[in-house]
């Protein structure tokens, strides 16, 4: 996107560290992390195994607290928020996507869907409509009621996206996304990612895939839990 | 503010959107589901079919008491079982025992409350109708009989004071004597004989229930097998007098017997409930003042109806045990499941957190769930603890009566019991790290 700095960040994070206490030793797992993210901003954080990728998505996906330092998502310093505060904000201001897709298996695509807007209290009728129309989005609106074992590994995947959608968050977080697919589903989804972010969407995506990068406006290099790098291409064609 | 997320939490559109989920998810694993739930069916069915058939045994034992009325006690003659008693019989060969009129004398002038008295004396032979004769007891009694003892005259009617007075050959037969006697013809207006005197019948009145609950034993052949269960027939007893004189002579096994007894039976009637018990007590001294030996027994209906009462009370303690440790064991049953459950889903437990469900939404969640199953459980054990009682009463001819409480009861207390095992498994997946349980495989 063109100018994200003249804008307010949507994420922003100030001295973040994550400590792991194990036995005699304390890991840091982050350290020292400063970073903002800009509504419209389609991001990929990559570096190798152990460097503390998922460990930044769960703080950035409220799903974990920063052993130290400050984390402000739309300005709110979600970083002493309680419990219950937390879900409020995963399940109003997040979208997850994961590796293994994570559907819930008793429950049929569109029901999939609805989950965050029933914890949100949307009502029966509006939520089945927002489903619908999101499953039509992702290509299954022919597969309304199926379960997620009779869906295909990027099928599922697709569910997952719109499930991040349905509560229309702030940010979409996606942790390895294509990891268990295919590279014509794996493609499937970057393209659904790309006009994701074309329609305005901020997506962070976390990849061990260098061709990925290619596709973002901004790429994040972890090593050891630290920032080692943070590029934006500024070339990207809209 | 807690009200407001209390209501939030807990209204309609939600609860019945957790119902069906928990549909789904226990629909996922019908069999598991369904043994659990068994654990809380029986329990439910066992204690329902208990307290049925508890209470129809009590209603019936209760029945008989009442019958022989709550104001009453009833005095017998019996022959004391004393070893000094035989000698005696021995020497004078005439045995003589039992309640005279003078404890009746007595009983009305010093016990307070005494309304009527009613005595009684028997004569066991054999009754005929031509050639047709069973053996049988003789009552002589007085007019107010039936009403005090609670016997309704079926067909005719009773004697009265006047054939009482003038010591007429009239009788009553019980029903199944009636029966028995004149099987074909109608025994109103014909006549019976006893030894070499006859009674013409001129009514037909109601067994005695004492003896009818009897009948049993005599199946069992622990009774006389030669005395007709629930034969009787009853004459004024002024007649018995006259017929059968003071001393009784009974051809018995080979040899005769001869016994005086003033009076075989004597029912006192007291005027309020409250005052039976003290009257029964001053009974019982008078009468221990009167007989050196225990040559009679007491019967206070009230007593026993109160005993009745208690035993009936101990039972459903005892009932009651049973039906806390099986619904116990069911509880243990689902608690163990939802344990099972909980870690089995411990990935949808993350998930849902990550989607924005709160610690209370998954604790509501697993705790509908348990509740389902018990609840289940309990309509199914309803049921079938309705189903159960008519069967046995259908089969067994035994009386059980359902109180319109007792599958409330047990229903209420399977969904209590889903409540208490559900809360730890649920707290228990509401615990859980959100990040952790989305790690889980
Ligand atoms: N719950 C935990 N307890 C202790 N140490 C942890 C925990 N979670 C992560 N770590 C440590 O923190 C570091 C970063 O882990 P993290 O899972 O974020 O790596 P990653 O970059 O996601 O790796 P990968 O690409 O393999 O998924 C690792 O050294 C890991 O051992
Ligand atoms: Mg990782």
């Amino acid at each position: 996107m063109a100018s994200p700095p003249t804008s307010e960040p949507v994420i922003e994070l100030r001295g973040v560290e994550k400590h792991y206490q194990m036995g005699d030793t304390l890991v840091k797992a982050l350290q020292g992390v400063d970073l903002k993210i800009f509504p419209g901003d389609y991001i990929s954080i990559l570096g190798p195994s152990g460097c503390g990728k998922s460990t930044m998505l769960n703080i950035l996906g409220c799903l974990d607290q920063p052993s130290v330092g400050q984390y402000l998502l739309d300005g709110l310093d979600v970083s002493k928020l309680s419990d219950d505060d937390l879900s409020q904000v995963r399940g109003k201001k997040l979208g997850f996507i994961f590796q293994s897709y994570n559907l819930i298996q008793q429950l049929t695509v569109v029901e999939n869907i609805e989950v965050p807007l029933y914890y949100q209290g949307v009502s029966e009728k509006e939520s089945r409509e927002i489903a619908v129309e999101l499953a039509t989005r992702v290509g299954l609106g022919k597969r309304l009621d199926h379960r997620p074992t009779e869906l295909s590994g990027g099928q599922q995947q697709r569910v997952a996206i719109a499930r991040a959608l349905s509560n229309n968050p702030s940010v979409i977080l996606a942790d390895e996304a294509t990891g268990n697919l295919d590279s014509k589903s794996g493609g499937d989804i970057l393209e659904i990612f790309d006009r994701l972010n074309a329609e305005g969407k901020t997506l962070i995506l976390i990849t061990h895939d260098e061709a990925m990068s290619q596709r973002t406006s901004r790429t994040i290099r972890l090593k050891d839990g630290e920032i080692a790098s943070d590029r934006r291409r500024e070339e990207k064609v809209p | 503010m807690i009200q407001h997320s209390l209501l939030r939490e807990f209204s309609l559109f939600r609860l019945k959107r957790s119902v069906l989920l928990g549909i789904k998810s226990l629909w996922m694993h019908k069999l598991r589901s369904l043994l659990t739930a068994m654990g809380i069916v029986f329990g439910v069915c066992s204690v329902i079919a208990m307290l049925a058939i508890g209470e129809g045994a009590s209603h019936e034992a209760q029945q008989q008491i009442k019958e022989l009325g709550s104001q009453n006690v009833i005095l017998r003659s019996v022959k004391a079982t004393d070893a000094t008693t035989a000698g005696e019989q021995e020497r004078s060969l005439i045995l003589e025992y039992g309640l005279t009129y003078r404890d009746i004398a007595q009983i009305q002038a010093t016990v307070p409350g005494v309304l009527v008295t009613i005595p009684a004396r028997e004569v066991k032979d054999f009754i005929w109708n031509e050639s047709r004769s069973i053996d049988s007891s003789t009552l002589g009694t007085v007019p107010w009989f039936p009403e005090m003892r609670n016997r309704s005259v079926v067909r005719g009617r009773f004697f009265t004071e006047i054939e009482m007075n003038t010591r007429a050959p009239v009788c009553i037969l019980s029903k199944s004597l009636a029966r028995h006697l004149f099987p074909l013809s109608e025994p109103i207006g014909d006549t019976v004989r006893i030894q070499s005197s006859y009674f013409r019948v001129i009514g037909v009145i109601a067994d005695d229930p004492a003896t009818a609950s009897a009948e049993s034993e005599d199946k069992n052949g622990r009774a006389d097998p030669n005395q007709g269960a629930g034969m009787e027939m009853l004459i004024p007893i002024s007649t018995l007098e006259d017929h059968f004189g003071e001393v009784l002579f009974k051809y018995r096994s080979g040899s005769f017997e001869a016994e005086k007894v003033e009076l075989h039976e004597v029912t006192v009637r007291i005027d309020e409930p409250e005052s039976v018990m003290p009257a029964s007590q001053a009974i019982r001294h008078l009468l221990e003042r009167n007989h050196k030996k225990v040559d009679y027994e007491m019967i206070v209906p009230l007593d026993l109806l109160r005993r009745a009462e208690r035993t009936k009370q101990i039972f459903n303690i005892v009932l009651g045990s049973i039906a806390a440790i099986s619904l116990l064991v069911g509880g243990i049953g689902i608690m163990n499941i939802m344990l099972a459950t909980v870690t089995e889903r411990t990935r949808e437990i993350g998930i849902r957190r990550a989607l924005g469900a709160k610690k209370k939404d998954i604790v509501v969640q697993f705790l509908i769930e348990t509740v389902m199953l018990s609840g289940a459980g309990g309509v199914i054990g309803v049921a079938l603890g309705l189903a159960i009682p008519l069967v046995i009463t259908h089969f067994a001819e035994m009386v059980t009566i359902i109180e319109f409480w007792a599958p409330a009861l047990a229903f209420s207390i399977s969904v209590i019991t889903g409540v208490l095992f559900g809360i730890y498994p649920a707290f228990r997946a509401a615990g859980m790290n959100p990040v952790e349980a989305l790690r889980h495989e």
